[in-house]
This record gives C-alpha cells, sequence and structure tokens, in this order.
C-alpha cells in the first residue's frame, strides 16, 4: 500500500512538472544565448539564401505551411494544407488556393492579409532585384488575392507538386507596407527594412548589428499569447565551429550552437564537459563525387575542354565507373569523417522515405577484387608494370580529382585516392579554395560548373520533400557549356533520352505511387545503375544545445529554429 | 615645417587614388565570387540575376569610377547632412556592401568602438609594459631582469596569437572560469559592475595582444637606450657628477625616444586594422573581424573601402612620424 502510495506519489509529481514545462507565460524563461559561427548579414531570405541568414530570419518572418522534423508538411499562417482532397488544388494541378489563419497580425498589430502574399511575389519576381529565391516561384504566372484572407497562385503549366511557393523558411510571407518602396533595384537599398524586418514570428528585432550581433525580443502580437517562453534572444555571430562547440558544451556561456561541423572524437570530448548535449538529424545533403563524361583534357582548345563535343575517354565506360564505386569504403570514410553524423550511402536522393532507392547493398560493398575483374572487361590492365591500367590503344587510367579545401574533403581525397590506385588507377589530386570552386565565376577555370577534372567532390542538397527540380536538373539543356555561360546543374553533362522521358513522366502525375516509383528510377539511373553519381555520405546536421534549454527539435526540411516558439527553459 | 607638412599632404592625394586603383583592380582580379556562399540549391539563372543586381555586369571603369564618386562625394554628403541636419545627400547610392545590402560606412562606425577599445587600449598597455623594461634591461645589460625580459619578448613575439588566445580560453574559461570566451558587444557601461563586465570581457584579449605589442616595443627600446648609452654625451654627463638616475632619464632616455617614438607611431594604423585573429578568437567582431568575413563573402565594396581607410591611415601616421621627429630631433630639419 505505501509502496503504491509513494509511486502514484511521483507519477503525479511526474505529471506536475511536466505541465508545469508546457504551460508557459510569454517572456517568463528570460534570455536565450544562440551562437551561428558564420555570422547573419541580413534578415531577408529573398536577398541572400546563404543558410545562416535564412536561420535567423526564421525567428521573425513565416511562411504559409512549414516542414516538421518527420518532413511531414502543416500548416503556418495558413489554415490548412490546400490538396485534391480539400479542393484547394484545382484538379487539373494549374493552381493552389491558400487561406490564411483568422485573425493573424503583423508584429506593428496591422492585420496579415492576401495582398502580403500576393506583394511577396510580385517582391521576389520584379525586375532587378536578383532575389535568392526566385527558383521558389518557377512556373507561377500569377499569385492573386480572392479576398483578405484567400490567395490563390496560378501556373503555367499543370503543376503535381504546388507546395512550393511559399512553403519553408526560404520564402515567408513580408509585410506589403514595410516593403512598398523596395521593389527592384531600390530592394539593396531598403537597409532598415531588410535588417530590422515586420514579421509575425515570435520574434521581433530590437538592435541589429551586421556579422556580429542581432537582439530579439518577444513579439507581443504573436498569435500565441502563452509562447514564446523566452522574453529576449540575444543572436552572437562570428568565430569558427570549435569555438561554438566550446561556447555551449564547456563553458556553458550560450544555449544553443549551430552547425557544429567537427570531427567525432573532439565533439564526444567536449560534451564530456556535461554542461550540453549533440543534436543531430538526417536530411538530403549527400557528399558524392560526380564523374565526367567529357573530356576535360586541357590538350583540347578552349572553350571545348569538358563539353559534349568530346567524351571522355574511359569514363564512359560503365565498368570503369563501377569499379570507382566498388573500390571505395564508404564505412571508413563516415568513420573518418563524420561518426555518429554520418551514414554510408550510393543515393542521390537519401530521403524522405518514399523516394529513397534501396541501397543498402551498393552502400556496403567494397569489393576491389571485383573491381579489378570488372577493369580487365573493360580491357583495361597493366602490361608495362608501373602499376597503373593501360587498354589496347594505349589509354591510361590516369586521373584529376578535384574538391574544396576542407579538412574532411581532403581526408576524404587522400584515402579514396590510395583505394583508386590499389586497383590501377592514377589519381592526381587538387583542392580549390570554396569561394572560386563554388562561385560559379565563368571567367575561373576552378568552379564545379566547368569541371575541368575528371571527377569532383562535393555535397549538395535539396529544399523541402520534393527531388522534383533536384532529378530535373540531369537533362541535355541543363548542361554547363560555353553557350549558356557554363551556368547549368548537369555537371556530368548526362544526356540521355530515356532519363528525359522518364523525368517528363514524373513531372506530369499526381499520383503518389507512382511518383516514388519513378523518382527512385531516377535516382537509380544515376547513381546504383550506372555510377554516373558516386555517392559517399549522407551527411546529417550537427548542432548542440544547453542542457537546460527544452523543445529543441533539430528539423533539416525546414530552418532549424522553426519550433522557437516552443523552447523554453528546463528547471534543473 | 608647415610648407612641409602640406607639400606631402598634397602629394599624397595622387599617391592615394593610384592605391585605390590597385587595390581595386587586385580584387577585381582575385579568384571567388559573391555568390559562393549561396547554397547550390539556388538556380544557375537566379545567381546570374543576382550577381547583375550587384552591378557585377559593367566594366571595370564604370565600377571604379562609381566606387570613387559615392567614397568621395556622397559619403562626406551624408556626414555633413548627420551633422548639420541637411539634405545633400538625398536619393545619392552611398557605398552598399554586397553581403549586408546595408551602407558600409555604417558598419564600419559600428564596428570602430569594439576595436579601439580592445586594440586601442592593448597598444597603449604594451607601450607603457614595454618602455620601462625597455630602460631597465638596457640599464643592467645581461642582468637576470634583462634574460628573463629578453626570454618574455621572445615568447610574445614568436608564439603566435591564435595559439596563446586559445590556450588562455582552454586556462581561464573553460576550466576557471574566471573570464567569458566570447566578448559581448552589446554590453554598455552604465555602472560599475557593468565596467568590471567589460574588464573582464576585455581582459584576456588585450593581455595577448599586449605580450605581442611590448614583446616588439621593448626590443626597440632596449637597443635604442644600448646605442646611446654608448654615447660621448653620456661619458660628459657622467663626468661632470650627475648621477645616475638624472643621466639614464633626461639624457639617455630622451635620444632614445626618438626611434623608439617612431615605430610606435606607425603602428597606430595597425590600431584601426584591427587584430584579425586575435578578434575573430575572442570573438570581438571589430573591423579585423570584419575584413577577413568580408574577404571570405567576396564582398568587394567594403574590401576596397576598409583597404582603402587602411591606406589612408598608414599615410597619414608615416607623416605624423615624420614630424614628430622633427620636433624631437632639432638637428632635423625638412625645409
Amino acid at each position: 500500500m505505501r509502496v503504491k502510495t509513494a509511486l502514484l506519489g511521483v507519477a503525479s509529481l511526474a505529471f506536475a512538472s511536466q505541465a508545469m514545462a508546457q504551460s508557459t507565460t510569454r517572456g517568463e524563461d528570460g534570455n536565450l544565448n544562440i551562437l551561428f559561427w558564420q555570422a547573419v548579414s541580413i534578415l531577408n531570405p529573398y536577398l541572400s539564401g546563404g543558410t545562416k541568414d535564412v536561420e535567423a530570419s526564421a525567428l521573425v518572418l513565416e511562411p504559409l505551411a512549414r516542414y516538421d522534423e518527420n518532413a511531414t508538411l502543416i500548416p503556418w499562417l495558413a489554415e490548412e494544407i490546400p490538396s485534391l482532397e480539400n479542393g484547394g488544388v484545382a484538379e487539373d494541378l494549374t493552381s493552389i488556393t491558400w487561406t490564411l489563419k483568422e485573425g493573424i497580425v503583423w508584429a506593428d498589430g496591422s492585420p496579415v492579409t492576401a495582398n502580403d502574399v500576393v506583394f511577396t511575389w510580385q517582391y521576389c519576381t520584379a525586375e532587378g532585384m536578383g532575389c535568392a529565391q526566385e527558383g521558389k516561384f518557377e512556373g507561377v504566372t500569377n499569385v492573386e488575392a480572392v479576398d483578405d484572407r484567400t490567395v490563390r497562385i496560378t501556373f503555367g503549366a499543370p503543376t503535381p507538386f504546388p507546395w512550393v511557393a511559399f512553403v519553408g523558411g526560404q520564402s515567408p510571407i513580408i509585410q506589403a507596407a514595410q516593403f512598398a518602396d523596395c521593389l527592384g533595384a531600390a530592394a539593396a537599398q531598403c537597409t532598415e527594412a531588410n535588417t530590422k524586418p515586420i514579421g509575425t514570428g515570435p520574434f521581433q528585432v530590437t538592435e541589429f548589428l551586421p556579422n556580429d550581433v542581432i537582439s530579439f525580443e518577444a513579439n507581443p502580437n504573436y498569435r500565441d499569447p502563452a509562447k514564446p517562453a523566452f522574453a529576449t534572444v540575444t543572436f552572437k555571430g562570428g568565430g569558427d565551429a570549435a569555438a561554438a562547440a566550446r561556447a555551449v558544451l564547456e563553458t556553458g556561456e550560450f544555449d544553443y550552437g549551430w552547425n557544429l561541423l567537427l570531427a567525432p572524437d573532439v565533439l564526444a570530448s567536449m560534451e564530456a564537459a556535461g554542461q550540453g548535449q549533440i543534436v543531430s538529424a538526417f536530411g538530403t545533403n549527400v557528399e558524392r563525387i560526380e564523374v565526367n563524361l567529357t573530356n576535360p583534357s586541357p590538350d583540347l582548345p578552349e572553350g571545348e575542354r569538358s563539353t559534349v563535343a568530346h567524351p571522355h575517354p574511359f569514363l564512359t565506360i560503365p565498368e570503369v565507373r563501377e569499379a570507382l564505386s566498388l573500390a571505395i569504403d564508404r564505412q571508413t570514410l563516415v568513420d573518418v569523417g563524420y561518426g555518429e553524423t554520418g551514414r554510408p550511402t550510393c543515393n542521390l536522393v537519401p530521403a524522405p522515405e518514399i523516394y529513397k532507392s534501396d541501397d543498402a547493398e551498393c552502400a556496403a560493398a567494397y569489393d576491389p577484387e571485383r573491381a579489378m575483374q570488372l577493369l580487365e572487361q573493360a580491357g583495361f590492365t597493366d602490361t608495362d608494370g608501373d602499376g597503373v591500367r593501360e587498354n589496347a590503344d594505349g589509354l591510361r587510367l590516369s586521373m584529376l580529382y578535384q574538391t574544396s579545401t576542407n579538412r574532411v574533403r581532403q581526408d576524404f581525397q587522400a584515402l579514396i585516392k590510395e583505394w583508386w590506385e590499389e586497383i590501377g588507377f592514377e589519381v592526381e589530386l587538387r583542392n580549390v579554395d570554396a569561394a572560386v570552386y563554388f562561385g560559379g565565376d565563368p571567367a575561373s577555370p576552378d568552379t564545379i560548373e566547368k569541371f575541368y577534372a575528371d571527377v569532383e567532390m562535393y555535397a549538395n542538397t535539396f529544399e523541402g520533400t520534393d527531388p522534383t527540380s533536384y532529378l530535373a536538373a540531369y537533362t541535355c539543356d541543363k548542361i554547363p557549356s560555353p553557350e549558356n555561360n557554363w551556368q547549368g546543374q548537369n555537371m556530368n553533362r548526362v544526356c540521355d533520352p530515356a532519363y528525359e522521358e522518364m523525368l517528363a513522366q514524373f513531372q506530369g502525375t499526381a499520383d503518389q505511387e507512382e511518383r516514388s516509383r519513378l523518382a527512385k528510377a531516377l535516382n537509380s539511373y544515376l547513381t546504383i545503375e550506372n555510377h554516373i553519381i558516386i555517392g559517399l555520405v549522407d551527411r546529417g546536421r550537427v548542432s548542440a544545445h544547453s542542457n537546460t534549454l527544452g523543445g529543441v527539435r533539430l528539423n533539416t526540411w525546414d530552418a532549424e529554429l522553426w519550433n522557437i516558439a516552443d523552447w523554453h527553459r528546463l528547471d534543473n | 615645417m608647415l610648407t612641409f607638412t602640406i607639400r606631402r599632404l598634397v602629394l599624397a592625394i595622387p599617391t592615394l587614388l593610384f592605391i585605390a586603383l590597385v587595390i581595386f583592380l587586385l580584387l577585381d582580379m582575385a579568384p571567388g565570387d559573391p555568390m559562393a556562399d549561396q547554397p547550390l540549391t539556388i538556380p544557375p539563372e537566379v545567381r546570374e540575376e543576382m550577381r547583375r543586381a550587384l552591378g557585377l555586369d559593367q566594366p571595370v571603369y564604370v565600377r571604379f569610377g562609381l566606387w570613387l564618386y559615392q567614397f568621395f562625394v556622397v559619403e562626406p554628403l551624408v556626414v555633413i547632412d548627420h551633422l548639420f541636419g541637411t539634405a545633400y545627400s538625398a536619393g545619392q547610392a552611398r557605398v552598399i556592401s554586397w553581403q549586408f545590402k546595408s551602407p558600409v560606412m555604417d558598419i564600419i562606425v559600428q564596428r570602430l568602438p569594439q576595436t579601439l577599445w580592445v586594440v586601442g587600449s592593448a597598444y597603449m598597455l604594451g607601450v607603457l609594459i614595454a618602455i620601462p623594461i625597455g630602460i631597465v634591461s638596457a640599464v643592467r645589460q645581461y642582468s637576470v631582469f634583462d634574460q628573463i625580459g629578453t626570454f618574455i619578448s621572445m615568447v610574445g613575439f614568436s608564439v603566435p596569437t591564435f595559439f596563446t588566445g586559445v590556450l588562455l580560453i582552454v586556462i581561464f574559461s573553460v576550466n576557471l572560469g574566471w573570464f567569458p570566451s566570447i566578448y559581448d558587444t552589446q554590453l554598455r557601461v552604465t555602472d560599475w559592475s557593468s565596467f568590471g563586465q567589460q574588464v573582464r570581457q576585455m581582459a584576456l584579449p588585450v593581455f595577448v595582444l599586449a605580450l605581442f605589442n611590448a614583446a616588439q616595443i621593448s626590443r626597440y627600446m632596449r637597443a635604442s637606450m644600448l646605442d646611446n648609452m654608448t654615447q660621448d654625451y653620456v661619458r660628459t654627463a657622467r663626468a661632470k657628477g650627475m648621477d645616475e638616475r638624472t643621466v639614464v632619464l633626461r639624457h639617455v632616455l630622451r635620444n632614445s625616444m626618438i626611434p623608439v617614438v617612431t615605430v610606435i607611431a606607425l603602428g597606430v594604423p595597425s590600431v584601426f586594422g584591427g587584430a584579425i585573429i586575435t578578434e575573430q578568437v575572442f570573438k570581438v567582431n571589430g573591423l579585423g573581424a570584419l575584413l577577413i568575413t568580408a574577404i571570405n563573402a567576396n564582398d568587394l565594396p567594403m574590401v576596397q573601402t576598409l583597404t582603402f581607410i587602411f591606406a589612408v591611415l598608414i599615410v597619414l601616421f608615416n607623416l605624423v612620424a615624420d614630424v614628430l621627429y622633427g620636433i624631437l630631433d632639432p638637428r632635423i630639419r625638412y625645409d
């Protein structure tokens, strides 16, 4: 009897404390300290697509709908998610109608209307604006206010996945009144609006020091009167990932540290200090090796290197590409570079589950013997005994392997070079400063688009949960070439009518099962079947928070700080 | 002396214009692109559009001309407007940073206080420590004090600040918890407790920088003192029966200060330049940190403006050093 009462007591105590944690009052938990080692430059995702800037904007600006941590679309400023069933999406897939929640107001007290949504579209698509999120409005021909709370987006063609514009942290709604004079080229001159946007989010900016620190206070007009639990937020930037991890995990000066990509053992030893904990989650970010199907040889005249006019002498042979993939021990790469926060993959689309091809066999396969067999089959043997295979025409398997300058990438390069040389390749390594490599400057010979190398390594991802535009990059017309000033995302120069036919089917169907099947087929074509893209590591997002901070749900599908309104202080 | 100063100032104008041009061309030719920190998910057409919005499609001479106009005409007008409440600069485009989409000069003005507080006080502290050490080391050459002084200045000189900085953080912030490892730029000194907080957060970066500065200046001071100690006028002074204190402090020190003052004056522009590494380590976010992040982000207007301002300061303090030389040493005359 006594034991039972005691247990009941404990249970009710536990229940009470849980209830207490949930029933917060706005501002009761004081100040929240967030540290971003890449400092925030601007609070307008339309002017900067940089992750850090999009993250910080999420405290103030909000979209119509967001993805939660399970990649489920949830209504945010909208009442519900429009669908074919509830009539929000037109039968012919050419329009989508969103309805705003009742009674939502901006931080200055004025009501949010459909006109603000329409204005946001006009703002981003204005001539001379250079809007970073213009891709979100691709295919949108019109956005109109049906009434004060209803807005209709019309597409030029049937769009089976219409939940892109105004969805996610990258395309939030901005206030028409505040940005009215900032259309087009004037956008960059609106310093006040770009650094202190009026939003609907849980916080509003009180002071903005670019690339240094931002002070926020709770938005007095936030729609949930009990939230946010924190009265103020100090959003500090600067330093490096190691220092940020130290400040959260070891000294406890900060409550939340973002993007702590550090060696697994370094993070573990810091976490042992007991001030905070590491959180990680997987999204769609894949570290991969891209194979060049065209010839990058410097002997070719400028303007013809790495163009479809000259197919690659040996990387166009499927056996050679498969051998490259088989010779890589992905688990070792994960252990060296990422630890718990990475996992081996062969896929280009590693998530969400409905679009993920089964790559378990490929990701685990490390088989140099089989790789060498394949090379023999393709006619490559080491006849002159120099350790490098050549074929009957005297073509040597000699490659240039480039990537950006980064500690983990250089480790990967060294390991992979060793594995490839074991099976009879000759590999030369090159690393390029990230600012140049990813800069896309058509005048530079070192960009990922120009691809003046045989293979190159980097990581890429797609926004949200829909891989349509990601998979649509591998078409003939998206090949970077001198004609299009080296712009295009088809780095590998894949050009196959069969692929494009499958892609067209995928883009045209709204049936979820069919979409899932086609997405997997497209992914497998590029990766597991043909090894044009050699997936290496599925990279997770790593952050850390203090042990006294509750409510963190790390989200890789949207802004990481998406649910900051629910964050609260835990009593220890 | 006045005509000399005026002549030098006039001569400085073409020099500075030439420097501005060289910086601009260097930055323009340097590899790297302001779009590099934008995620790969942004389609190439959109990137191209963003580049155009930054004015990158204009030829080099147009962009340089525009910068010159904005820097020498628009920005001074903004200062005048600010001081006198006029509106000369209304509607004129200012030098806009590519990262922040806000005026470069506003950000520099915002960052200046941190840098002056931390790097400036470190410089002053360094000088105040260095001069007595230099004097004593020279007077008691090869004594224990001199040996220790030499050792410490060697350490200060040769151990890089990114090492001493992190070492001090690990000892005093992580293990002992005495000082914060992150500088709070929003702290306003209003009372004794906030003043104490300011002193605590400045302690580590100032110590690191002061050690480095003191090491350098104390060596100059010692060498200069030693040079003078063997001069004839010192022997004369001693022969006249002056006590050692007067000889050292009134005669030797005054003469020895001449080269040291020059060195100190030439070092002042580096205070404004901030201490790039130390600012980064302690997250002071002053001008040094501003410059390095701007370089990383390929924010050309910011890098151009900052480096040009540093060039102006260097030219200016070179002139100050020359003038000081003339004032301290009556034998030197420029006219």
